[in-house]
């Protein structure tokens, strides 16, 4: 296979796109491989998948993960129109 | 494929102009009546008859020559539809917030729209019926729910590629990117209209589109034939493009509570699959549509900022209308329950 370029694009609040990626390492070396041609990589931390991106980011109302896990959801924010 | 059940005039005039021989499709003349309709958004009868000529342009039906795709006197029919139509959804955009009034969104249109539209989305969390696919929907409401997507969901993606070849640029690139992951990023099982089959057929559920369109509301019919009315004319590509974003921008969070509700109902892995599928992609759709999509496309054409967000407003709206018809159904069997916004996925 021929080499790719690998590219890094940042999001304003949100996560990093990676195109070209085969495997991201964690910060604790776990190694994530993926097939995508562009991933999004979490930057918040909020993340149920990380290292990837699953749009937590935007849940203005979670501040960490345990809340997530208690209620229905009634501490969003209202739906948009 | 085979042709839709009628419900009223205007779908009845359709399929029998469709269907005559042998001197081939005409003008179908019910489409003058369409005064009487009251509103466009969810009366079946108009939807279906729209839906029925957009068909034509993607799969077709078994027994309609295919020809009849560019009959001029079926795409006058079609664009009386349409018109019809398209005011209906302007009017309902109109009564919406504005999306660009919501502060300072920055000096380049591409930087007003991107600002924009991400703020318009944020927040629309799981929706109501997300919440209810979660906590509550029984394994039938939840196989009610995947059968009116179903119409969206086997053919999803498909009417933003016809956009491909009406942008250029960057824009186009990061389209052909967007959807190379929907069609399954080189891998036939995973594209996704497939992964939406394989959850239907899990549960023993057809995969026959027409049995589900049979089934739709009008509402549900009003939300795909709004991407088709984006997507099949090239005046509303910036509104293809807005809709695309507000789409995939909107999905992530639906998705993860729909899964948990799959999860909860112990459905078939299949099932799970798809909105787990949705939840990771949809998150990159999400930034690729915005920025990379609309941004590029706004800064090569300035002119398109309008209609992206006019797109990403009707989306919101027609879908959010969509969501609410699902609702009513389950309330008035059930606990009420208050929300908007049926679909997830993109
Ligand atoms: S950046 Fe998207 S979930 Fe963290
Ligand atoms: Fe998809
Ligand atoms: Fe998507």
């Amino acid at each position: 296979m021929s080499a790719r370029r690998v590219s890094v694009t940042e999001c304003p609040g949100g996560p990093l796109l990676v195109r070209g990626a085969d495997e991201i390492e964690g910060p604790d070396g776990t190694i994530t491989a993926t097939d995508r041609s562009v991933v999004a990589l979490c930057r918040c931390g909020r993340s149920d998948r990380l290292p990837w991106c699953d749009a937590s980011h935007r849940d203005r109302k979670r501040r960490s993960k345990n809340r997530r896990t208690e209620g229905d959801g009634e501490d969003r924010a209202p739906e948009a129109t | 494929m085979r042709l839709p059940e009628p419900c009223g005039p205007l779908s009845e005039g359709v399929v029998r102009a469709l269907v005559a021989q042998p001197d081939g499709p005409h003008a179908v003349s019910e489409t003058r009546a369409m005064g009487d309709v009251s509103d466009p958004l969810t009366d079946r009868d108009l939807q279906l008859a729209l839906w029925t000529l957009y068909e034509l342009h993607y799969r077709g039906f078994d027994g309609v020559p295919p020809e009849a795709e560019w009959d001029p006197l079926l795409i006058v029919s079609r664009a009386a539809l349409e018109r019809t139509f398209e005011h209906a959804v302007r009017q309902l955009v109109a009564d919406s917030p504005p999306a660009d009034e919501l502060g300072h969104l920055g000096d380049r249109p591409s930087d007003r729209v991107t600002a924009a539209l991400t703020r318009m989305t944020v927040g629309s969390g799981p929706s109501e019926v997300a919440k209810f696919l979660h906590r509550r929907a029984t394994r039938e409401e939840f196989c009610g729910y995947l059968g009116q997507r179903a119409v969206h969901h086997l053919r999803e993606s498909d009417p933003y590629s016809f956009v491909l070849p009406r942008i250029g640029d960057a824009a186009k690139v990061a389209l052909a990117e967007l959807q190379y992951d929907e069609y399954g990023g080189g891998r036939p099982d995973r594209l996704h209209q497939e992964l939406f089959a394989r959850a239907l057929r899990s549960l023993d559920m057809s995969t026959d589109l027409t049995s589900y369109v049979d089934e739709a509301e009008g509402a549900t019919l009003a939300s795909v034939n709004l991407l088709s009315l984006f997507a099949l004319n090239r005046r509303l590509r910036g509104a293809a493009m807005g809709h695309l974003a507000a789409f995939e921008a909107t999905s992530s969070l639906p998705c993860e509570r729909i899964l948990r509700g799959a999860q909860r109902l112990e459905l078939p892995p299949e099932v799970g699959d798809y909105y787990e599928e949705h939840v990771v992609a949809d998150a990159v759709h999400e930034q690729l549509a915005i920025r990379s999509i609309c941004g590029a496309l706004v800064d090569a054409e300035p002119d398109l900022a309008d209609d992206v967000l006019f797109g990403a407003t009707a989306c919101l709206a027609v879908d959010g209308l969509a969501g609410e018809v699902l609702l009513d159904g389950w309330r008035s069997r059930r606990t009420p329950s208050r929300g908007r916004d049926v679909r997830a996925a993109g």
